[in-house]
Order: C-alpha cells, then sequence, then structure tokens
C-alpha cells in the first residue's frame, strides 16, 4: 500500500504544479467570457481550499503517524494568519479611514498613541513571514515539551490542546490584547505592493498556496520516509514498547508537533491575503475538530488523503451552506459519525483497500495499550 | 399636640399666603398629630380648603366627601369654602414633610422604611422629626435605623458639635458597609477637631478590614457558585469517561437537553403547578438526556471503544446533529426560563449577598454528589461500575457484563448532565449552545481531578470555581482562565492522570 500511495503521491503533486502554473493562465489570459476561463473568485475559493489542505496535511502528520489529535491546529493556523494580517495592516499606512501613518484603524479608534511592542517590525515583511513561522512554532515546542514530557497522550492530549486553543480565542477576543478584538484585522490593501484586490495577486496567491501544500506534502514525505519516520510510527502504534528500547519518545513526538505547527502557520499566512480577514473566530475550537474530520474523512496516514478530505469536505460546506444552509450542520454532523463508525481509513484507504481486495490489518497498537490501561 | 397648638398651626392655612402655609407644614410635620399626613396630602393635590369667615381648615378626601380638618368630621356643604393655593416650593415641602411623618408611623415596617430613606437623601430638614421619634421609638431595630439616619445628616452637616460628630462616627463604625465609609470620610473633611478626626480615622480602618473580610467572604461565595456548576456539569462527563476511557464530546449537549426540558415543563404545566416545575423538570431532564445517552452510547460509542480519539470526533458530530435539532425545533434565539419563587431574589447575611437561585444549586450540587456516592458505594450496579473503571479485563472476567455497566454508565452520567442543565437554566440563557460554554471548563475539571474518584472531580470543581473567583478581580476573567490552563498543564506534570488518579499497575501511568 505504501509504495502505491507513494505513487499516487507524485500524481498529486503532479497534479497540482500543474494547477499552478494552469490556473493563472486561464483565469488571466483567457477572455472572460471564454468557458476555460476560472473568474477571479473562484481562484481566490480554490486558493483557500488549498490552504485547508495544507492544513490537513500538517494535522496528518502528527494524528496520521504520530497518533497525536491535536485540536490546537486551528490556533496555529489562526497565529500564522494574524503574522501575515499584522504586516497587512501595517501597509495600509495612510489609506486607512484615519489616516495615520503608523497606528492601525483600530488602535486610532480605541485612542492609542503609539504602536503595542508586539506591532514593531511587522512592517518589513521578512520579519513578517519569520514570525509567521516562530510563533507557532515556538507556542508549539513550549506546549508539547511540558505535554509529552509529562506523558500526555491520547484524548487527555487532545483536550488539552483544544483549552489551550479555547484559551487563545477568548484572549483575542479582547481589545486591550491589542490584536483588533473581536472585529480582528481586515481592509487589506496590497502585500508586497500587489493590490490584493487584482485578479493577477489572486492568481499569484493560488500558485503560492499550491506551491506551498507541495513543500507541505514533500516535507512530510520525506520526514516518515526517513529513520526518524518510522520510529515515529514506532511511537504511534507502541509508545511504551519505544520507551523501554530506549527511544526518547517525547523528542519525536516534539519534532513532528513542531513541524507541524509551522505548516499550519504558513498555511494561516496564505490564508488570509486570500479570505481578507483575520479575526478571533479563526481560534474557535469548532475549526480545529472540523480540520479533524477532513483528515478522517480523506484517510488518516495518507497525507494526500488529507489533503483530497480537506478540499471535497469544504467543497461540500460551500455548497450546502449556499443551497441548503440549515441542513449543513447535521450533514457535517453526520460526517462525522459516519466516518468515524464505517470509514476508519477514510476514502483513500477505502479506494486502496477495495483495489488490495484483501483485508487491511488494522492497526494494532492503540486498542492493545488501552486494553492494557487500568 | 395640643388643641391650641393645632389650631394655631390650621388658623395659618387661613391666610393662603404661601410663607404661612410653609411654615404651618413645618409645624405639622414636626407635631405630627394624626391628621397631619392627611391634611398634607390633601393640600398637595389641591383638595385643602379654607373658610375664612367660620376658621375652618378642611378637606376634601378622594371619594369627594369634606372632612373638618380639625374634628375629622364630615361637613354638609362645602359652598363656603375656598382651596388653599399651592406652588412648587409649597410641594416640595409637602414632599420632605410627608418623609419625617411617615417615620411616625404605626407600622414598625414603614418607620424603618422611612428612616432608610432620610439615611439616603441625607436631608438636614427631616432631623428634627427624626429626633422626635427616636425619643419615643420603642422598637429597637426602627431606633437603630433612626439613629443611623441621624448619624447620616450629622455627617453631612456643617455646623455640629464635637460630641454629636463621634456619636455619629460611633453609630456608622458599627454599621461598618460602603455608604458608612464613605459618610465617614464626607465627615473627616468637615472636622477640624484632632480628637473627632482620630476616632474617624480609627473607624475607617475598622470599617476598611471589615469591609476587605466581607468581600473576600463573598469572592468565596462566588467561587463555591461557580464551583457548584461546574461540579454539576462535570461529574457526569467523570462517571463516563472514567468507566470508558472515553471522552463525549456530546456531553454539553446532555446539558443543553436538560436546560430544554425544564422550559418545555413551564410551557406545558398549568399555572397552578408552576411554582413545582422544577419537581417536574429534574426527573424529565434526567431521562430524556439519559435515553439519548444510551442511544448515543448503543448506536455509535460502542463500536468505538478500542479508538478513543475517533469517539471524541464521533461524538462531536453527534453534539453538531443535536445542535442543529434543538435549533429546529426550537428556534435559534434564547428560550425563557423563569425562577420559581423560592429560587428568586437574595438576602444578606452579614456583609455577604445571597442570590438564592445561587444558593439552591449549591444545594442541588451537594444533593447529586450524594446521590451519586451513594450509587457508586452501596449498589451492585456502583460497585460493578468502580470495577470496570478499575480493570476492564478483569470485571468482565469477574464475570460483569462490561457492555451492560457501560450501557449503565452512560445513562447514569448523561442523566446527571440533563438535571445540570436544569440548574443551569436558572442562571444561564436556555439557547441551543447553552452546553458548548461549560464543557470545557469540565473537562479541565475532570483532567484536574483525574476519574478515579469522585471526590477528585468535586475537589477539581472547588479548586477551578473558587480560583477562577478570586483571580478575576485581580487580572481579569480571561487571563484568569488562561493562568488557569497554565497551572493545570504544569500540574499534570506531576500528576499526569490528575489528583485522584487510580492506583495499580499500569503501562502508561
Amino acid at each position: 500500500m505504501s509504495e502505491r500511495l507513494d505513487r499516487l503521491g507524485l500524481v498529486f503533486v503532479a497534479l497540482l504544479a500543474l494547477a499552478a502554473i494552469l490556473v493563472p493562465i486561464l483565469s488571466l489570459a483567457t477572455p472572460a467570457d471564454s468557458a476555460l476561463n476560472i473568474p477571479p473568485y473562484l481562484v481566490q475559493l480554490f486558493g483557500k481550499y488549498v490552504c485547508y489542505a495544507i492544513l490537513a496535511v500538517a494535522l496528518d502528520l502528527v494524528w496520521g503517524y504520530c497518533g497525536i489529535l491535536s485540536l490546537g491546529h486551528g490556533a496555529f493556523f489562526a497565529l500564522g494568519g494574524y503574522a501575515m494580517g499584522m504586516y497587512l495592516m501595517r501597509q495600509i499606512g495612510t489609506r486607512g479611514v484615519y489616516a495615520n501613518p503608523i497606528l492601525p484603524d483600530f488602535m486610532v479608534f480605541l485612542n492609542w498613541k503609539e504602536l503595542p511592542v508586539a506591532w514593531w517590525g511587522f512592517d518589513w515583511f521578512p520579519y513578517a513571514m519569520l514570525m509567521v513561522v516562530l510563533v507557532p512554532g515556538l507556542l508549539s515546542l513550549a506546549f508539547g515539551w511540558f505535554a509529552f514530557r509529562s506523558r500526555v497522550t491520547g484524548v487527555y492530549l487532545s483536550i488539552i490542546t483544544q483549552a489551550m486553543t479555547f484559551a487563545l480565542f477568548k484572549e483575542f477576543f479582547r481589545n486591550d490584547f491589542g490584536f483588533g478584538g473581536n472585529n480582528g484585522l481586515t481592509d487589506f490593501k496590497d502585500l508586497l505592493g500587489f493590490s490584493l484586490q487584482s485578479a493577477s495577486t489572486k492568481a499569484a496567491l493560488f500558485s503560492a498556496s499550491a506551491i506551498a501544500l507541495i513543500a507541505a506534502y514533500w516535507v512530510a514525505r520525506a520526514i516518515i520516509g526517513s529513520k526518524y519516520g518510522k520510529a515515529l510510527m514506532a511511537v504511534r502504534d507502541a509508545e511504551s514498547r519505544m520507551r523501554f528500547l530506549g527511544y526518547r519518545v517525547e523528542n519525536y513526538k516534539l519534532f513532528a508537533f513542531v513541524v507541524s505547527a509551522v505548516m499550519a502557520g504558513v498555511a494561516g499566512a496564505l490564508y488570509v491575503p486570500q479570505v481578507g480577514i483575520i479575526n478571533p473566530s479563526e481560534f474557535a475550537p469548532a475549526n480545529s475538530i472540523e480540520a479533524a474530520i477532513w483528515v478522517a474523512v480523506g484517510g488518516r496516514g495518507t497525507l494526500v488523503g488529507a489533503a483530497i478530505g480537506a478540499i471535497a469536505v469544504n467543497f461540500a460546506k460551500t455548497y450546502f451552506t449556499g443551497a441548503f444552509p440549515e441542513y449543513w450542520l447535521y450533514g457535517l454532523g453526520l460526517l462525522f459519525v459516519l466516518t468515524t463508525l464505517f470509514l476508519p481509513k477514510g476514502l483513500l484507504g477505502l479506494a486502496l483497500t477495495a483495489r488490495d481486495k484483501q483485508p487491511v490489518v488494522e492497526t494494532p497498537a492503540i486498542a492493545v495499550e488501552e486494553g492494557a490501561d487500568p | 399636640m395640643r388643641a391650641d397648638a393645632l389650631d394655631d398651626t390650621l388658623a395659618k392655612f387661613l391666610d393662603d399666603k404661601f410663607p404661612q402655609t410653609e411654615k404651618a407644614i413645618g409645624e405639622l410635620a414636626a407635631e405630627a398629630p394624626p391628621q397631619a399626613a392627611a391634611i398634607l396630602e390633601a393640600l398637595g393635590e389641591n383638595r385643602l380648603l379654607f373658610d375664612r369667615a367660620d376658621h375652618i381648615v378642611a378637606y376634601k378626601t378622594t371619594a369627594g366627601a369634606v372632612i373638618n380638618a380639625k374634628t375629622g368630621q364630615p361637613i354638609a356643604s362645602a359652598d363656603a369654602f375656598k382651596k388653599v393655593r399651592v406652588n412648587n416650593a409649597i410641594r416640595s415641602a409637602i414632599e420632605g414633610s410627608m418623609g419625617s411623618l411617615t417615620l411616625a408611623n404605626p407600622d414598625p415596617q414603614k418607620r424603618i422604611a422611612a428612616a432608610q430613606d432620610v439615611f439616603k437623601t441625607r436631608d438636614a430638614k427631616a432631623l428634627p422629626a427624626l429626633e422626635a421619634q427616636l425619643a419615643k421609638e420603642s422598637d429597637p431595630r426602627v431606633a437603630e435605623a433612626l439613629r443611623l439616619a441621624q448619624a447620616a445628616i450629622v455627617a453631612v452637616s456643617d455646623n455640629v458639635s464635637s460630641p454629636d460628630r463621634l456619636a455619629a462616627i460611633g453609630v456608622l463604625k458599627a454599621r461598618g458597609d460602603q455608604d458608612a465609609q464613605s459618610l465617614i470620610d464626607q465627615l473627616l473633611q468637615k472636622t477640624t477637631d484632632p480628637v473627632v478626626k482620630s476616632a474617624a480615622e480609627t473607624a475607617l480602618s475598622s470599617i476598611h478590614t471589615r469591609l476587605a473580610i466581607w468581600g473576600a467572604a463573598q469572592d468565596l461565595w462566588y467561587g463555591l457558585s461557580a464551583s457548584s456548576v461546574l461540579l454539576l456539569a462535570a461529574i457526569g462527563l467523570a462517571i463516563t469517561f472514567g468507566v470508558m476511557g472515553v471522552i463525549n464530546m456530546a456531553h454539553g449537549e446532555m446539558v443543553m437537553l436538560g436546560a430544554y426540558a425544564t422550559y418545555v415543563v413551564q410551557l406545558l404545566l398549568p399555572p397552578s403547578l408552576q411554582n413545582w416545575s422544577l419537581a417536574f423538570a429534574i426527573p424529565l431532564a434526567f431521562l430524556v438526556a439519559a435515553i439519548v445517552g444510551v442511544a448515543i452510547e448503543r448506536l455509535i460509542i460502542r463500536y468505538l471503544y478500542t479508538r478513543p480519539l475517533e469517539t471524541l470526533l464521533a461524538t462531536w458530530g453527534v453534539s453538531l446533529i443535536l445542535q442543529q435539532a434543538v435549533r429546529s425545533l426550537f428556534g435559534a434565539d434564547n428560550r425563557l426560563v423563569s425562577n420559581p419563587p423560592f429560587m428568586s431574589g437574595a438576602f444578606h447575611l452579614g456583609g455577604l449577598e445571597i442570590t438564592s437561585n445561587r444558593l439552591w444549586i449549591i444545594v442541588l450540587a451537594i444533593v447529586v454528589f450524594v446521590a451519586l456516592q451513594l450509587v457508586l458505594r452501596a449498589t451492585p450496579f456502583g460497585l460493578q461500575m468502580r470495577a470496570v473503571t478499575q480493570n476492564r479485563r478483569m470485571a468482565a472476567a469477574m464475570g460483569i457484563s462490561t457492555a451492560r455497566i457501560d450501557m449503565l454508565a452512560f445513562a447514569l452520567g448523561s442523566g446527571v448532565a440533563g438535571v445540570a442543565g436544569v440548574a443551569l437554566s436558572q442562571i444561564d440563557n436556555v439557547s441551543p449552545n447553552l452546553g458548548q460554554g461549560y464543557i470545557i471548563d469540565s473537562f479541565m475539571v475532570v483532567v484536574f481531578g483525574g476519574v478515579g474518584n469522585l471526590w477528585g472531580t468535586a475537589l477539581g470543581a472547588l479548586t477551578l470555581g473558587i480560583a477562577n473567583k478570586i483571580l478575576e478581580p485581580v487580572i481579569g476573567a480571561v487571563q484568569g482562565q488562561i493562568v488557569l490552563l497554565i497551572v493545570i498543564i504544569l500540574f499534570i506534570q506531576k500528576r499526569p492522570r490528575g489528583l485522584f488518579a487510580l492506583k495499580g499497575r499500569a503501562v502508561e501511568a
């Protein structure tokens, strides 16, 4: 199955690369009435899905290969998004409603006199990008270090990560916290001098997202394919045994967790200029859990499946919330229930097994250890 | 009041001149003859009449009869009478005097209310009436209220002797609340006498200490109240998590269903039974939540036992469906659930303000806790449940039907969540999102308290509830929660399975 998965991965990367080239061409170089033309709003929508796919790949790396169901990835995603949003806010400059060259509008509105320290340097793009990586990375490092060191595993870990998300969710709602409070950051004008409204910027952002997804897939693939990755999966399947064999289990988990959090942060940073807003609701615990269901639907531990799941579920969400808004939550709820009950390997797992025509060996591990638990 | 004095007073109305009328009002208020209130009220409403020729003052009742103001006898014809004129100055004089007149009301409750009014307004004009009433007051509670009112007036007046000020400080010090504090502050500004100053300062510091103690007690009370809510919401979760090791993300929705059960009960009960609505709501909420809980367990969770993380996702899906179902049935906006009479209002206990609904929720939390302990300790089901919690395989080997215990434990845990919903319907908005607000805090309680023992849950709820309310005024509500989260993360460094972890051999422990 693994070889087939690798081949599938190559196809996936090739398709993404093709999309990264073709979508801008079709969007910009074809006439608007042509059948091949992709209007800017669709480019933007696809770009959004691709960002979600990066988040799904990040989550699959820790959940599918390391057994850590993080319910905090929505928070890392949002933190990356805020870092990008802060850069975009500083770029507005005097074009804001209050035309203050330094302070973003909401600070003028709150009657603040000077820029808070946390905002310093965000007008410089490389620094903002550094923060996109550093903030989720350091938070996950500190959080994971404490959690894995004390051997918090399984549902305990999920709950703790959810509590972290929830705490950030509430904190970002406060005006005093200095990141726009309830309204978040919005009214962005341009990125590196390119207007966010123009079709070419949108196409470029889509391509950047697709390339980032390829990179995320490649990084995750490289980790999993390495000796380190084998140990990681062994930790997933039999943590105690690995520990008894002398492996520093927490270091393996911590590395995967931090890499994954950084990926999520990058995804968030690409997401914000495409949707044009970042606000505290991105921290909502529900978002993180939804990301988990993308991975589950596509197929846990397949990377490609996670990306496909994210795109498929969000496509369905866009369609249903438009067509039958009151039924979407039923649909999403059923998706959670039915996927976990009947599709434990996800769509991709199902497809691969069907072609194998032989029963898949259940991952034995968690079952054995939980059974031995008190 | 001597009869001739009353005559003199009433004679002043005959002139029908404002200064004379005002003087008469003052005298009536000070002397307070029995008919004074009726006369002043009539005057205020343009119903006071006079006949200068016959030297008679009379008032028309609201029913239209004309009464001789002095004798109280009805008068046949009112043709010769003219109305006493009134202007705004007179009206405000009447208003002031009515306050002091009620000081002489035969009903002690009314006298206390009047004294409290004076305490609030600090109207120096009421002082003579106050002192007159104080001299003849027999009821000690009224006397105390009167003395307080007197002290309040003294504290804000300029020309008062030092002994009077000292006496006022003494009375205010005994009262010892925020009002007293601000009054003594004002008094301190007005005096130059060093004796009075030092007495005021001592009194202030004593009041300050007293207020600090009561303030801490009040925080403790709020903390207890928050803890009881947390305990109710978390204890069912502790049971299901303890027995099955799976997190039920739909637990909050069981709470929500309980709250809606209360709403439906109040909707359907006839008015005569409304006061007893909670007596119907508690069993119904338990039943509804327990049935839904069993359905979740039978239909979903039992197929996922070896995959706890996926159980978390599946039950999250259930919670989405339940929320949307309730939203479709009852609408997305808040439903109004009323407090029965015994649960509304508040009372004072020393410097504490205790709201009845919070008190009853604490009582309910204790009752639920004791009942659950009894079920766990004194019934065969409880014994088997504890066995499964400790070691599922061994319990199964001993002949316990673990599937049956799982189902019953889920029913029990969910039912208790439903009861928590009844309690929450009394203090929170009943909306489809009700459960979401409590679920993460409940998880924290379970993570902190451990699942081996309900005492862990109780201690966890108490610690988190009280710590939250103590941190809240110091660093703000959200920061308080974040600090607690960090504390919990640090705490599980030491005790990864909570306060009351099960002892025994285990791979992971």
